[in-house]
């Protein structure tokens, strides 16, 4: 990505609009910025900070991939072929942390790191060397928990949700994982400080809060998220450990702990963590769609408003991921109620996303083909969220394959596919090249094809009532997993050509070189600056145009 | 409402039948030809829920029958919208974008209708959430304790009242599943060594709690799911309406063994209850070992190796030697103790938080037999003995 950019070269970036400051900028970058490895370590750049983000997280998504693969090849048969039981419960937890905390998660703050400012005209993210600190925060945590599988026992397995009390059983690598979620926890609530400081203070001028990208609107309503309920989690697992390790007993009912306590808290971060990893997604398509159906965004007010609606609903429906523990019945409806209120905002953007289609002038390079797929088959997870939102269909899916099946359709074909499409949207604008159009449409419809072959079966499984985490299964349900299984390795290996295929040239500055704007009708300031990005944009505040899309002068 | 129910069940299961065939045929695995449907368990390559045998399953049913048709109305209509513009308002087709970007008419009215249809959608659930917390008035009530990794059931209240056991995975499952080729057979890993037994159409109250982490009980048939939960009681139940075996699993993570804990409930006639709760006391009464008795090191031994192989095995390993966090009982310290007390209280009391769990649910005799085999095999050659009557003084 930006690797291939010389980190002052500045390729005409100062001509367009900054002409009297030149040869003051140019001395002033001489001197400080650093090359080599020094630019990567201390980087302060929005934009290499946003690269590191992004690679770091596609190295997650490998290693939680692997452990998935493993998941998925254990399961090809009935019987253990490969894994005894304890370490295929590793690897289910640790596939899911890594996931959640290691891949998506950063991959949000790299698109954040990079487009935040480009798209609000800011120099830079607020706090600069704040953002050095949350991006090398990551590395020690993601290296404890990899690492995990090596302490004596093995990695954590008590699932990712960390119910105790089967955590109080695990061995040593329990305090890592925890530790490690504490620093991954800091460096989010960092990386959410600085969004919002950026997004509130440093906003071109005529860039009114209602006029800002749908991006920037969703990662605004996300940090809030973000720094809410990061804390919530850090004091469930705090509690885990002096449970665990200081004789105390929250959760633990030997002395007069209570176990259900726990996941009422784990819950409470849980589910807004849920809205964390999708919003991101929804503003990038949000994005997406306007400007290859060449029209603009239809009802960006009532967007906004959806989304503060979901953020504020997703407080309010943590326990329905427990109506199976035996809550009172008042206790079920009001969280089957409050549940099924959040498919109304969701609906409204779905439609308006539908609305902003009708009637353009449609074309489908790769980032629509991610964009339009990621709003089928999101969908497809929303509504089978619908059905579980209500308690009596909970009680016999909760803890089955068909809760799988549901939160990969959000979370695979929702924030990937979200992620997938704002690559193929703004990687030109990053390195400068643009993409192979034949390869991007391999890696759309090969993920696209496999993502289903993979989960869609997981539907049958969980209706047949076969329950997720189990190493090993009753012989009836060996053909849905075996088929999940195929699909699984195929999804695997999409990514990896991806990766070579796809990212590789471009961070290689291979390709057809990209235009300033090489889509047609899209709107906002990133594709007001030089294609790759100069090291520095906006040090001087844009004069905008009304739409703030534009700068004129 | 039923008659919905049928034709969507039947319907569903005519497809279900060709798509499984049409899926094997296609992955000519072979492998899943010699297994058939486990009647009051899973089917093979079942598509829907387990065909119901209570008010509350068929209720669910029903409600996941009216969900998934509005559902599927209501993609099949927006996304009939979306892939007819997207092949209608094509760039390359010559369309030209429209300018309209606002309607608060528009927003009102989809924000309006999917509330109302969500409503709509709220209603009959709320009957079945009402119905399914209705614990009052049972027939019979029974205590399903979940330990790592098997269930005990206790008979609490009505008929069979004192009725206590544990049900196990059949050991032979759990070998196999081991060796990498489990046999082909139709309750493969659902096979328990002591069924729990209830009354056909008598409410029975399942009252679950757990001894180490949380457990859940569930069988589908029943639609029944309820977390046991350590340190807590918890209910839910079931009328039954129809005699035969039902199966169901652990549905919460609780450990290695998770996958390896089912739930095998028969339902049978009040006459044969009747029948099966008297050959249960009468069992009871002619094994209840008295802790009084002395016994000889070698019957103690001999009796210990079972309990080991049904209870210890699993995680000690069959020699002793543990695996992993497991910790070795051939040549430990704590078996091989001078005091004998000390093995015969972590036996009863557990140690490393749970790690390993406490076993005084097994009988006094039990624990001696298991203490006094384990003291002895192996390369462990102490000589020693433990009579019962000391485990129940260690008992506290």
């Amino acid at each position: 990505m930006s690797a291939v950019l010389p980190p002052h070269g500045a390729v005409g970036g100062h001509d367009g609009h900054s002409h009297g400051h030149d040869d003051h900028h140019d001395d002033h970058h001489d001197h400080h910025a650093p090359t080599g490895w020094r630019r990567w370590v201390f980087a302060t750049n929005h934009k290499d900070i946003g690269t590191l983000y992004l690679l770091f997280s596609f190295a997650m998504l490998m290693v939680g991939g692997i452990l998935a693969l493993c998941i998925r090849a254990e399961l090809f048969q009935p019987g253990l072929q490969f894994f005894n039981p304890e370490l295929f419960n590793q690897f289910t937890t640790m596939h899911g942390l890594i996931m959640v905390f290691g891949a998506i998660m950063p991959a949000f703050v790299g698109f954040a790191n990079w487009m935040i400012p480009l798209q609000i005209g800011a120099g830079d993210m607020a706090f600069a060397r704040m953002n050095n600190f949350s991006f090398w925060l990551l590395i020690p945590a993601a290296l404890m928990l990899v690492g995990s599988f090596f302490m004596p026992g093995g990695a954590p397995a008590a699932g990712w949700t960390l119910y105790a009390p089967l955590t109080l059983q695990m061995g040593p690598s329990m305090d890592g994982g925890i530790f490690a979620m504490h620093i991954m926890g800091a460096s989010s609530i960092m990386g959410s400080i600085n969004i919002i400081v950026t997004i509130l203070n440093m906003r071109a001028p005529g860039m009114t809060l209602m006029k800002m990208p749908m991006f920037a609107w969703t990662w605004l309503i996300t940090a809030y998220l973000l720094i809410a309920v990061m804390p919530v989690l850090a004091g469930a697992i705090t509690m885990t450990l002096t449970d665990r390790h200081f004789g105390t007993a929250f959760f633990n009912p030997a002395g007069g702990g209570d176990p259900v306590m726990y996941q009422h808290i784990f819950w409470f971060f849980g589910h807004p963590e849920v809205y964390i990893m999708i919003l991101p997604a929804f503003g990038i398509v949000s994005q997406i769609v306007p400007a290859f159906a060449r029209k603009r965004l239809f009802g960006y007010a009532s967007m906004v408003y959806a989304t503060a609606s979901i953020a504020i609903l997703s407080f309010i429906v943590w326990a329905h991921h427990m109506f199976a523990t035996g809550m009172p019945v008042t206790g079920q409806l009001f969280f089957m109620y409050a549940t099924m209120l959040i498919a109304v905002p969701t609906g409204v953007k779905i439609f308006n996303w539908l609305a902003t289609m009708w009637r353009g002038s449609m074309t489908f390079e790769t980032p629509m083909l991610f964009a339009v797929g990621f709003i089928f088959v999101f969908t497809m997870g929303g509504f089978t969220g619908l059905i579980l939102a209500m308690a009596p269909i909970d009680i016999q899916l909760q803890d089955t394959y068909y809760v799988v099946a549901h939160f990969h359709y959000v979370l695979v074909a929702g924030s990937l596919y979200g992620m997938f499409a704002g690559y193929y949207y703004w990687a030109p604008k990053w390195t400068g090249v643009m993409y192979s159009e034949t390869r991007g449409k391999i890696h759309f419809w090969g993920s696209l094809v496999f993502f289903n072959i993979t989960f869609f079966p997981m539907h049958f499984l969980g209706l047949a009532g076969m329950p997720r985490r189990y190493a090993d299964y009753p012989m009836q349900f060996a053909d849905f997993n075996m088929i999940a299984s195929i699909g699984a390795f195929g999804f695997g290996l999409m990514q990896v050509y991806f990766f070579l295929f796809v990212v590789v040239p471009a961070m290689r500055g291979k390709g057809e070189k990209a235009p300033q704007k090489p889509w047609e009708a899209a709107e906002g300031l990133e594709w007001e600056v030089p294609s790759p990005a100069p090291f520095h944009t906006f040090e001087e505040p844009p004069k905008l145009n009304a739409s703030a899309t534009k700068i004129i002068g | 409402m039923t008659m919905m129910n049928a034709r969507v069940h039947s319907a569903s299961r005519g497809w279900a039948q060709r798509a499984a065939a049409a899926a094997m045929a296609a992955l000519a695995t072979g492998s899943a030809f010699a297994v058939n449907d486990l009647k009051g368990g899973p089917g093979v390559n079942q598509l829907n829920l387990h065909e119901p045998v209570t008010n509350i399953a068929r209720d669910q049913m029903w409600l996941h029958n009216f969900m998934l048709i509005v559902c599927l109305v209501i993609f099949v209509a927006v996304f009939g919208v979306m892939f007819y513009s997207i092949f209608k308002h094509r760039k390359s087709k010559g369309a030209v974008s429209a300018n309209f970007h606002e309607s608060v008419a528009v927003e009102i009215a989809w924000t309006v209708v999917p509330f109302l249809i969500v409503i709509g959608m709220a209603l009959p659930a709320t009957k079945v959430v009402v119905a399914m917390k209705d614990t009052t008035n049972a027939d019979v009530t029974i205590k399903a304790t979940g330990y790592q990794w098997k269930w005990g059931y206790d008979y609490l209240k009505g008929e069979g009242e004192g009725i206590g056991f544990l049900a196990t995975l059949d050991t032979e499952q759990r070998v196999s599943s081991d060796s990498g080729h489990p046999e082909k057979v139709d309750n493969y890993l659902l096979k328990v060594d002591n069924p729990l037994v209830v009354p056909v159409n008598k409410k029975v109250r399942i009252i679950t709690t757990a001894n180490d982490v949380i457990h859940a009980w569930m069988v589908p048939a029943f639609g029944v799911k309820q977390d046991a939960i350590p340190g807590f009681v918890r209910d839910t139940w079931f009328k039954a309406e129809k005699e035969g075996d039902y199966y169901g699993q652990c549905a919460e993570l609780c450990g290695k063994e998770h996958a390896y804990m089912p739930i095998h409930v028969k339902v049978v006639s009040a006459e044969a209850y009747t029948a099966w709760v008297d050959g249960k006391k009468k069992e009871i009464a002619a094994k209840a070992d008295d802790p009084n008795k002395v016994w000889e090191q070698a019957a103690l031994i001999a009796r210990g190796e079972k309990v080991y192989a049904n209870n210890c095995a699993v995680c000690h390993k069959p020699d002793g030697k543990g695996a992993g966090p497991i910790k070795a009982l051939d040549g430990s310290p704590t078996v091989l103790a001078e005091d004998k007390m000390k093995q015969v209280l972590v036996v009863l009391n557990g140690q490393n938080n749970g790690a390993m769990p406490s076993w005084k649910q097994l009988s006094d005799t039990e624990i001696a037999a298991v203490v006094t085999y384990t003291k002895n095999s192996w390369s462990n050659k102490t000589g020693q003995t433990v009579q019962p009557s000391e485990v129940l003084a260690a008992r506290k």
